[in-house]
């Protein structure tokens, strides 16, 4: 059996979260799922959809919103309960962070970011790094059980409809594993398209030249519907704000298209866009790393090519 | 305000990597060394909290002795010492980190107020070291912190998640671990520079254990796209562009 940790917010499913259900049906026919709070139990039916047997939900009056530590609690006694060939999740601030609490609570390995996994003793993992522009094979040393993340995207998340029946737990929780809690959710402004969800995005980078030369690329965008994006040159020089930076340190996008204007190209952006369907480049270098990873390209300068494209979309 | 702030020493990633013969290790010989986005912004934090409450910032490193170069950066934007956690260079496992940050911690004379991680590492993207220390010194911890301010011994954190900001409190003495965004790091000063050389670094060199998850090699991936298709030149580019829009379907 695996056990995968399935995040939700106070009832809505994280969707990322099948796919680790789909990753763990290749490692084993038997899947269970952990979701923490009463608010999961409405979320079988989903569950069973894709392949979960059972579907744990760990029960406890701290368990009305996310708390990190409790969760990583509430994992590692499930495991110790029903003994999984390998405890996964797919990979993200809360998956990450509820597997490495779990991990330190058991004392066993966690191998984040995992593409293909091998049970066995040891197990085999090859792991993606410096944000997937490098794999790592490495042998794991666990003790009992396997703790693994897999990154978003690795598989997509196949439906495999099973029974499911729900089996709740109460947690033993100390004060301490409580103390860090959600208190307070501040709501963001939201001004146009989120770059997680776009289907276009228009990204600049240090070759737009200045932060008041923006004019061009959030045209287009209106006209695309699409969100803005940005290279992490722009954002370490003020000129956009971060939660516009697309990279292995900003937010890393899997648009149909994505039209990096004026970035060169280094592995810290590709780490952010290249799960992309269609890449366009716009640089005025044709050698630019950015050439190679992208499937189209013009050269040439994007203060003239955006304004051209704008109008070519408007006389259609 | 005593607060200690983990960093490390980056290979400076350019457009490709290249590996050694053995297949072990990036082959850095041509490149430099760096910090990391999610490390600078704990030390500017660090600094910012040291100036509004007073105290002293240390940065640790587990690292090569030349790891001293990203500690004297550090220090010459205002971090106070450093502690130096000597290695041959080869890597160790997430649970080795934390054990040698432990001990260091430990080891001591003042018990600091703040432990401060970057939210992963950018080579190894383990994210999980913070955690691990945390557990072991029994301290809470929030993770992925991108706004922070405290008031009366208590550290109000905010993370982001898609559009919104989710505000988690948590009582000092506590780890926290950081994200590019939370604030825009200060660029050294010359005379800052000039100071950082006097700092004080203290070395130790903890025994290596086992590794847990042992690197056996590593693998470049290939790149999937075969080169691009040139468009065009210039503005004339512009039809060819959006006849390819409207064949990948994203225009309506």
């Amino acid at each position: 059996m695996i056990l995968v940790y399935v995040d939700h917010d106070r009832g809505t499913l994280d969707e990322p979260s099948l796919q680790a259900l789909t990753f763990a049906r290749g490692l084993d026919a038997e899947v269970h799922a952990l979701a923490i709070g009463d608010a999961a139990s409405g979320l079988a039916g989903t569950l069973g959809e894709h392949g979960v047997s059972v579907l744990h939900v760990a029960t406890h009056a701290a368990f009305d919103d996310y708390v990190p530590q409790a969760a990583g609690r509430a994992l590692a006694q499930l495991a110790q309960m029903t003994s999984p060939k390998a405890v996964l999740t797919t990979s993200g601030m809360r998956g990450n962070e509820v597997l490495a609490h779990a991990a330190a609570i058991l004392d066993e390995p966690f191998a984040a970011e995992c593409v293909e996994i091998t049970l066995g003793s040891p197990a085999e993992v090859t792991r993606s790094r410096w944000g997937g522009n490098m794999l790592e094979v490495a042998r794991v040393h666990r003790n009992n059980v396997l703790l693994a993340s897999i990154p978003p995207f690795t598989v997509a998340a196949e439906p495999s409809p099973v029974a499911c029946s729900v089996q709740t737990f109460t947690p033993e929780l100390a004060a301490a594993d409580t103390a860090v809690r959600v208190v307070d959710r501040v709501a963001g402004q939201a001004h146009g398209v989120s770059l997680a969800e776009a289907k276009v995005i228009v990204s600049g980078g240090r070759g737009v030249g200045a932060p008041e030369l923006w004019g061009p690329l959030e045209d287009l965008a209106g006209l695309l519907g699409a969100a803005l994006g940005c290279s992490r040159v722009v954002t370490s020089n003020g000129w956009r704000p971060h939660s516009e930076q697309v990279g292995q340190t900003g937010t890393k996008v899997a648009p149909d298209l994505y039209i990096a204007a004026g970035i060169s190209g280094a592995t810290q952006h590709i780490a952010g866009c290249k799960k992309s369907k269609t890449i366009l480049a716009i640089n005025i270098d044709p050698e630019a790393p950015i050439m190679t990873h992208a499937d189209y390209a013009i050269v040439g300068d994007l203060h003239e090519v955006l304004p051209a494209i704008a109008a070519a979309i408007r006389s259609r | 305000m005593e607060i200690l702030v983990c960093i490390k020493r980056y290979i400076l990633a350019g457009s490709e990597f290249v590996l050694t013969a053995d297949g072990t290790e990036i082959d850095a010989r041509q490149l430099g060394y760096t910090l990391a986005p999610h490390e600078e912004v704990a030390v500017e934090q660090a600094i910012r909290f040291v100036e509004e409450f007073g105290g002293s910032t240390t940065v640790l490193s587990l690292g090569v002795p030349e790891a001293e170069e990203q500690m004297r950066e550090q220090m010459a934007i205002g971090a106070d010492r450093g502690l130096l956690l000597a290695t041959d260079g080869s890597e160790w496992d997430p649970q080795a980190t934390a054990a040698a940050i432990v001990d260091a911690v430990r080891a001591q004379p003042q018990a600091f107020d703040i432990i401060m991680f970057g939210a992963e590492a950018a080579d190894s993207n383990n994210s999980q070291v913070g955690i691990r220390v945390a557990h072991a010194l029994g301290l809470p911890i929030v993770t992925n912190v991108r706004g922070v301010s405290i008031t009366d011994g208590v550290a109000r954190c905010e993370r982001v998640v898609g559009n919104n900001r989710e505000v988690y409190e948590v009582r000092l003495p506590a780890v926290l671990t950081t994200r590019e965004g939370l604030n825009i790091p200060r660029y050294p000063s010359v005379p800052g520079r000039i100071k950082a050389r006097k700092k004080p670094i203290d070395t130790t060199t903890p025994a290596k254990p086992a590794a847990k998850v042992e690197k056996v090699r590593l693998i470049v991936p290939p790149n999937q796209k075969t080169g691009a298709t040139i468009l065009g030149n210039g503005p004339a580019a512009a039809a060819a562009a959006v006849a390819m829009m409207e064949e990948i379907g994203v225009l309506a």
